[in-house]
C-alpha cells in the first residue's frame, strides 16, 4: 500500500472491536468440558487482517458473530462474510483467508463452509463456488504468491 | 657518530632494497631517541630518493613517511617547511610514489609548527595533482584525514582559500563508496557547514555530492570488524543534510520524492530527516514546498501500514508547524502558519464529522500533531475544530459516535501544553466542554462514561480552566457513579478520576464526597428478612467496596488524609463491636485502603502523626480487644481475629513504619515492644484492658487469638529504617525464638519466625549475632534430628526464614543452614517442604525482608546462591534414591525459575540435561515449574538449547497430552516459542509438530485449544511464503 497508489475504498466504516472473551470459573475447571461455540469460532477469524487496510475483518464488519454458525456435536461450521463494497476485488482472498485460518485451527472432523452474505457482492455466486471447491482451494494454496498474501493476512500484528 | 652513520645507512638499505618493513620502526626509534636527526635520515636516503626506479623512490619516501608518522612532534618549523616542499613536489612524481607521499603529508598535517601558508599550499597541490577517487581505500582515507587534521588546527587559513576549498573537497569525495571513508567525508562536510566555511557557488555541488547517498541503504557484512552501523551513517549524513538552511531548497524536494518510495526504511529516514531539518529552517525556506510536504505527510498518515511511519509523520508535522510558528510576521508578507494550517484543516476537519469511518483517527492525529506545535497553532486549530466537534457531539445520538468524538476531544486537550501563567486555550469552550462531559457521565453507556472521566481528568489538569462550581458538579457526578454504577470498568475509571481531581482540588472532596461515602458505608442493608436479600446484599457490598477504594484514591493531599482515615478506622471498630455489620472481606478492604494511603501520601510531619499517633494505636487497640474476647467466646466472634484481617493490617503498619517520619516510627516501635513484652497498654486508645496481658507467652489451652498478634509486631519492628533502633532487642529475640519453636498455631509460629528473621537480617555484624545464630541453629537442628519431635515443622519454618535473612546479607553462617536444608531433601516427611523452601529463599517476600522494609539485601544474592549450590544439588540428585529424586528436581526448578534471565541463559547448558529429566518426571508440580522456567529462556535461546532440540521437542510434545490443564497450556506455549527459533533449526520439526498439534485443537478445555491454535498458526507460517 505504498506511494501514490489509491485504495479501492480509502475511507471505510470502522466498527468497534469486541473485548476479549471473559474468563469464567468453568473455563478453569478441569472437569468441565467446554464445547466449541460461536464466540470461539468468531475469535479465530475476527483478528484476520484485511488485505488492504491495517484493520481487522472485525473492525471492517466483514465478519460478525451473528453470521457464524457452529454445531460442535455434528462437526459443522458455517461462516458468512460481508465485503465492504459490492465490487470488492478482494472478496475471494478474504474468503480464502477465513477458510485457511479455520482449516489450520479446527479439528479435522469439522466440515467448513465459508460464503458471502447473500446479496452483498456483485459476483457472489462465483466466489462462493470457488470457496466451496476443495480442489480449487488446494490449488490456490499451491500458488506461492497467493499463499504469501494469505499468510500475511493471518500473521498477527502486521507492519514493521 | 660514524657508527651511527653506518647503522642508519644499513637501516635504509635493508628497508629500501631488503624490503624489511620492520626497519622503519627501528629508524623511527633512533630518531626519537636522538641518535640521528631527520636531516641525517634524508641525507642517508639520498640515493634512494633520486633513484631512476620509481619503486625504489617509493620505498625511500615510504621510509621517510613512516618515520615522520612516529616523530612528527619533534620537528622544527624549518624542517617542516622543507619537508612539505619536498612532498608537494613528489605529488607530481610517478603514481606508485603517491601513497607514501600522502602518508607523509598526513603526518605533517599533525605538526603543531606548520609554517603559515603551508596548509593552503599543501591543499592546493593536493587538489591539483591528486585525483582522490582513483586512489586505493587507505590513501583516500589519508586524504580525508589530512583535511580533518588541517580543519582542526588551521581553520582560518583554510577559510582563506574561499570556495576553492569546498570545491576541492567535493571533487575528492565525489564517488566515494566505502562506508568507512564515507563517515570521514561526512564528518568533513558537517564541519564545513557548521564551522561556516564559504560555500560560494558550490552549495548545490556539496549538497549533491552528499545527498546522493540518501536514504542510506547499507547493511554491514556479518562479523564486520569495523563496527560501522547503518545508524551511524544515517545520523552522520542527516547532520550534513540538515546542517544549513541553504540546503533547504534542495533537500525538501528530495524528501518529497523519497517519501514516494516503496521502501519503508526510506520513508522513515526521510520523515526523520525532515523533522531534524526544519528545526533550523525559517518559514521562507519552506514556503514553496509546503503543499508538497503536506500532501506527502497526509498520505503517509492516512494510508499507513506501520505505526513507526505514522508517528514519524506526525512528529514531522509538529516540527513543520513549530518552524512556521517561529516566523516573525511583517505587514506585507502573508501569515504562512495560518496558510499552512488552513491547508491541514481543509483536508482533515471534515473527516472529524464522520466518526464511524476509518479516516477520523488519522485526521484527528494530524490535527493534534499540528496543535501541539505551538501556542498560536493550538489556538488556530482548536478555534476551528472544537465548535464543530461540540456541535457534532450534541447532534449525534449513537453512543459509539459520541464516544469517538469525546475521545477526539480528549486527545486535543492532551495535545495542548499548559503554561503556568497563560490562560488555557480551551477557556472559551469551557462551558460547552463541561456540559458535554457531564452529559456523557449521565449516560448509561459504560464506555462513554469511562471516556468522559478521562476527559474530565484532562480538563482538570489544564491550569485555571475549571471553576470551583465545575469541580463541585464533577464531584456530584463522580459520587453518583460510585454509588450506583455496577460496571467494574466504570467504577475503576471513576475512582481513578476522583483521585486525579482530589489531588488538584481537595476542598470539594472533603466537604462533599467523603461525608457522602461515609454515610453510604455505614448504612445497613435493607430489612434482613426480605426475599431479595441475597442480591441486595451483594450490591450493597459492591457499593461499600467502591466507597472504600475511593476513600483511598482521593487521599493524596494531607488535608484529605485527615478526613478519610478516620472513616476507614470507624469501619474497623464498628466491625469489631458489631455496631454495623461488615463482612470480613469489607474489613480487609478497609485495611487495604489504609495501606494504599500510607503508600502514596506525602511524608510530612502531619501525615506521620496521623499514622503513628492515630492509625497504628487504633489498629493495635482494636486487634487486642478482639483477641481478648478470644476465638471461643459465645455468640459472634469479631472479624478482627481472622487471619486475613490481621494479615491485611500488617502492611498498613509496616508501610507507615518504613516510609513515614523515622523518629515517630521509632516511637511506635518502642511502644509496640513494650506492649508485647510487658503488656504496656498505656498508649492505646479506649483503654479498658486488663493488666496481665502477655502476648508472647504460651497461652492457656493453646488459645491462638492473642499469640497470632505477633504478626503486627513483625509489621512494626521489621520495617523500620536501619537508622532506627529497636529497644530491648535481646529479650525480644529470645521471646520470639521461644514462641516460634513451641507454639502450635501456624500463623503465630510463622509470624514469630519471620519477625525473628527480620531482626536478624538487620542486626549489626559481630560475635553477638554469630552466637545468637549458632544458639538458634543448635536448637533447630536438635528438633529436626529427632524424628518424633512434635515441633519439627516449627523448627523447619524458623530455619528457612533465618536462612533467608542470612542469605540476603551474605552472612558466612548461611552455608551451615544450606547444608542442613540440602540434607532435608532426603527427609521422609519434610522432603517436599524442603524442595518448596527453595522457592521461598529465592523469591521476594511481600511483607518482610525486602528493600521497601529497609532490609539488608545485597545485589545478585540469587546468582551467588545458585553458583555456590548448583553443584551440590546435581550431586545430591545423582546420589539420591529414585523416590527422592523429584524433590531435587523441584528444588532445582525453583532456583532456576527465579534467576535473572541472563544468568539462566549462561547457566543453562550445565543444567539442561537435568531440566530435560525434570520434564519427564511424573510429578506435575515439577513439570509445571520446569516448563515455566524454560519458557522465558526459549524466547532468546542459547546455542546449548538448540543442540538439544530433538530431546526438548519430544518431551514437550509428550506433555501436551498431560492430564493437568496447566501443564498442557504451558507446554503448548513452549512449543509456540520454539517456532521463533532460527528457521533452519526448527524447520525439520515442522511436519511432526503440526501433526502433534492437531490433537489439542480438539481438547476438552477451551483455554488449551486457544494455545494450540496460536502455536499451530505460528508453525504453519514457518518456512511458508509471507510467513516470517
Amino acid at each position: 500500500m505504498s506511494g501514490g497508489t489509491q485504495l479501492e475504498n480509502a475511507n471505510p466504516m470502522v466498527f468497534q472491536r469486541s473485548g476479549d472473551r471473559l474468563l469464567t470459573a468453568n473455563d478453569e475447571d478441569e472437569d468441565v468440558h467446554d464445547p466449541i461455540d460461536h464466540r470461539e469460532i468468531f475469535d479465530l477469524i475476527r483478528s484476520i487482517s484485511d488485505p488492504e487496510h491495517p484493520l481487522s475483518l472485525e473492525e471492517l464488519n466483514v465478519v460478525e458473530q451473528v453470521r457464524v454458525k457452529v454445531n460442535d456435536a455434528e462437526s459443522m461450521v458455517g461462516i458468512e462474510f460481508t465485503p465492504t463494497i459490492p465490487h470488492c476485488s478482494m472478496a475471494t482472498l478474504i474468503g480464502l483467508s477465513i477458510k485457511v485460518k479455520l482449516l489450520r485451527s479446527l479439528p479435522d472432523r469439522f466440515k467448513i463452509d465459508v460464503h458471502i452474505t447473500p446479496g452483498t457482492h456483485a459476483s457472489e455466486e462465483a466466489v462462493n463456488k470457488q470457496l466451496a471447491d476443495k480442489e480449487r482451494v488446494a490449488a490456490a494454496l499451491e500458488n506461492s504468491s497467493l499463499l504469501e498474501v494469505v499468510n500475511q493476512c493471518l500473521t498477527p500484528n502486521r507492519g514493521i | 657518530m660514524a657508527a651511527d652513520g653506518t647503522l642508519m645507512l644499513s637501516l635504509v638499505e635493508e628497508f629500501v632494497s631488503g624490503l624489511q618493513d620492520s626497519k622503519a620502526k627501528e629508524a623511527a626509534t633512533c630518531v626519537k631517541d636522538g641518535q640521528f636527526t631527520i636531516l641525517q635520515l634524508v641525507e642517508a636516503l639520498g640515493l634512494s630518493l633520486t633513484s631512476s626506479q620509481p619503486h625504489t623512490r617509493a620505498r625511500g619516501v615510504q621510509l621517510l613517511s613512516e618515520v615522520l608518522h612516529d616523530c612528527y612532534g619533534g620537528l622544527t618549523e624549518r624542517e617542516v617547511e622543507v619537508l612539505i616542499a619536498f612532498y608537494e613536489n613528489r605529488l607530481k612524481d610517478h603514481y606508485v610514489i603517491t601513497p607514501p607521499v600522502l602518508q607523509g603529508l598526513r603526518a605533517l598535517t599533525k605538526c603543531t609548527v606548520l609554517p603559515p601558508g603551508s596548509a593552503v599550499s599543501m591543499l592546493r597541490s593536493l587538489f591539483q595533482d591528486v585525483h582522490a577517487q582513483s586512489l586505493m581505500l587507505a590513501e583516500r582515507a589519508c586524504v580525508y584525514n589530512m583535511l580533518i587534521n588541517l580543519m582542526a588546527t588551521r581553520e582560518a587559513e583554510l577559510k582563506g582559500l574561499g570556495a576553492d576549498f569546498v570545491f576541492g573537497f567535493v571533487q575528492s569525495m565525489d564517488g566515494e563508496r566505502d562506508p568507512r571513508n564515507l563517515l570521514l567525508a561526512f564528518q568533513i562536510a558537517k564541519s564545513i557547514i557548521l564551522r561556516g566555511y564559504d560555500l560560494g557557488k558550490f552549495t548545490e555541488e556539496l549538497f549533491e555530492v552528499t545527498s546522493c547517498y540518501f536514504p542510506i541503504d547499507f547493511s554491514p557484512p556479518p562479523n564486520d570488524p569495523h563496527g560501522i552501523t547503518r545508524e551511524d551513517l544515517i545520523q552522520m549524513l542527516r547532520d550534513v543534510l540538515t546542517g544549513t538552511p541553504r540546503f533547504a531548497e534542495f533537500l525538501l524536494p528530495l524528501i518529497i520524492e523519497k517519501l514516494d518510495s516503496d521502501v519503508q526504511s526510506a520513508k522513515l529516514d526521510s520523515l526523520q530527516t525532515l523533522t531534524a531539518g526544519v528545526s533550523q529552517y525559517e518559514h521562507k525556506d519552506l514556503a514553496e514546498f509546503l503543499e508538497g510536504l503536506w500532501a506527502s505527510l497526509r498520505r503517509e498518515v492516512f494510508q499507513t501500514s506501520s505505526e513507526k511511519i505514522e508517528s514519524a509523520g506526525l512528529a514531522a508535522l509538529t516540527a513543520l508547524t513549530s518552524c512556521l510558528s517561529r516566523s516573525v510576521l511583517n505587514s506585507d508578507s502573508e501569515d504562512s502558519l495560518s496558510t499552512f494550517l488552513d491547508l491541514v484543516l481543509k483536508d482533515c476537519k471534515h473527516h472529524l464529522c464522520e466518526p464511524d469511518l476509518k479516516l477520523v483517527w488519522p485526521s484527528a492525529k494530524l490535527l493534534q500533531a499540528a496543535c501541539s506545535a505551538s501556542n498560536r497553532a493550538s489556538h488556530i486549530i482548536t478555534d476551528a475544530v472544537m465548535p464543530s466537534l461540540i456541535e457534532q457531539y450534541n447532534s449525534r445520538a449513537q453512543c459509539s459516535h459520541r464516544r469517538t468524538l469525546l475521545e477526539v476531544v480528549q486527545r486535543f486537550i492532551q495535545s495542548v501544553k499548559t503554561c503556568e501563567n497563560e490562560e488555557s486555550v480551551f477557556l472559551a469552550f469551557r462551558p460547552s466542554l463541561c456540559t458535554m462531559v457531564f452529559s456523557a457521565l449521565a449516560e448509561t453507556n459504560s464506555s462513554l462514561q469511562i471516556t468522559a472521566t478521562s476527559v474530565l481528568t484532562s480538563l482538570a489538569q489544564q491550569t485555571g480552566l475549571l471553576l470551583d462550581s465545575d469541580i463541585e458538579l464533577a464531584v456530584d457526578h463522580l459520587t453518583r457513579l460510585l454509588l450506583t454504577e455496577e460496571d467494574d470498568r466504570v467504577s475503576l475509571a471513576v475512582v481513578e478520576c476522583a483521585g486525579a481531581l482530589a489531588e488538584l482540588h481537595p476542598a470539594a472532596f472533603i466537604t462533599k464526597l467523603i461525608p457522602r461515602l461515609k454515610k453510604e458505608i455505614f448504612s445497613e442493608p435493607m430489612d434482613q428478612d426480605d426475599n431479595r436479600v441475597a442480591s441486595e446484599k451483594k450490591s450493597h457490598h459492591a457499593v461499600r467496596q467502591r466507597c472504600l477504594s475511593a476513600l483511598a484514591a482521593v487521599a493524596i493531599q494531607p488535608s484529605v488524609v485527615q478526613e478519610s482515615t478516620p472513616v476507614l478506622l470507624d469501619v474497623l471498630s464498628s466491625a469489631h463491636t458489631g455496631g454495623v455489620v461488615f463482612s470480613v472481606e469489607e474489613v480487609v478492604l478497609a485495611c487495604h485502603s489504609l495501606q494504599r494511603i500510607a503508600e502514596r501520601v506525602q511524608d510530612t510531619e502531619e501525615t506521620g502523626r496521623c499514622f503513628h499517633d492515630v492509625v497504628i494505636p487504633r489498629l493495635l487497640s482494636l486487634a487486642l480487644q478482639a483477641a481478648l474476647q478470644g476465638e471461643g467466646s459465645p455468640g459472634r466472634r469479631s472479624p478482627l481475629v481472622e487471619e486475613v484481617v490481621l494479615s491485611a493490617m500488617v502492611p498498613v503498619i509496616s508501610t507507615s513504619c518504613s516510609r513515614l517520619q523515622p523518629t515517630l516510627a521509632g516511637q511506635t516501635a518502642s511502644r509496640a515492644v513494650s506492649l508485647f513484652l510487658d503488656g504496656d497498654v498505656s498508649f492505646l486508645p479506649d483503654n479498658s484492658f486488663p493488666s496481665n496481658i502477655q502476648l508472647l507467652k504460651k497461652q492457656q489451652g493453646d488459645s491462638w487469638s492473642q499469640s497470632q498478634m505477633v504478626c503486627l509486631l513483625m509489621g512494626c519492628v521489621c520495617s523500620l529504617p536501619r537508622s532506627v533502633e529497636v529497644p530491648r532487642m535481646d529479650h525480644l529475640m529470645t521471646e520470639l525464638e521461644e514462641m516460634s519453636c513451641t507454639c502450635s498455631h501456624p500463623l503465630s509460629y510463622t509470624s514469630a519466625a519471620k519477625c525473628f528473621a527480620g531482626l536478624v537480617n538487620k542486626r549489626p555484624q559481630g560475635d553477638s549475632l554469630d552466637s545468637l545464630i549458632q544458639r538458634t541453629m543448635k536448637r533447630v537442628c536438635s528438633e529436626l534430628d529427632s524424628a518424633s519431635s512434635p515441633v519439627r515443622t516449627q523448627a523447619f519454618t524458623l530455619m528457612i526464614w533465618v536462612a533467608k535473612a542470612l542469605l540476603l546479607r551474605y552472612h558466612p553462617l548461611f552455608t551451615t543452614l544450606t547444608d542442613k536444608l540440602f540434607s532435608l531433601l532426603d527427609d521422609a516427611d519434610l522432603g517436599p517442604a524442603a524442595a518448596d523452601a527453595f522457592w521461598l529463599l529465592m523469591s521476594d517476600s511481600a511483607d518482610i525482608l525486602n528493600r521497601s522494609c529497609h532490609a539488608d539485601v545485597r545485589i545478585m544474592y540469587r546468582q551467588r546462591f545458585f553458583s555456590e549450590n548448583s553443584a551440590k544439588l546435581v550431586q545430591g540428585f545423582n546420589a539420591a534414591p529414585k523416590e527422592k529424586k523429584p524433590n531435587y528436581l523441584k528444588a532445582l526448578s525453583n532456583i532456576v525459575n527465579k534467576l535473572p534471565k541472563q544468568v539462566q541463559v549462561t547457566e543453562l547448558p550445565a543444567l539442561l540435561s537435568l531440566l530435560l529429566e525434570a520434564l519427564s518426571c511424573p510429578d506435575q508440580g515439577v513439570q509445571l515449574s520446569t516448563l515455566s522456567c524454560l519458557q522465558p529462556v526459549l524466547i532468546d535461546p542459547p546455542p546449548a538449547l538448540i543442540q538439544q532440540l530433538e530431546a526438548l521437542v519430544s518431551r514437550l510434545l509428550a506433555l501436551i497430552s498431560s492430564p493437568a490443564m496447566s501443564v498442557r497450556i504451558t507446554s503448548l506455549r513452549c512449543i509456540h516459542a520454539i517456532s521463533r527459533f532460527p528457521e533452519h533449526e526448527v524447520l525439520p520439526f515442522r511436519a511432526r509438530v503440526l501433526r502433534a498439534l492437531a490433537r489439542p485443537l480438539d481438547d476438552r478445555k477451551r483455554l488449551v485449544r486457544r494455545e494450540a491454535v496460536q502455536a499451530r498458526a505460528e508453525w504453519f507460517l514457518l518456512g511458508s511464503p509471507g510467513g516470517s
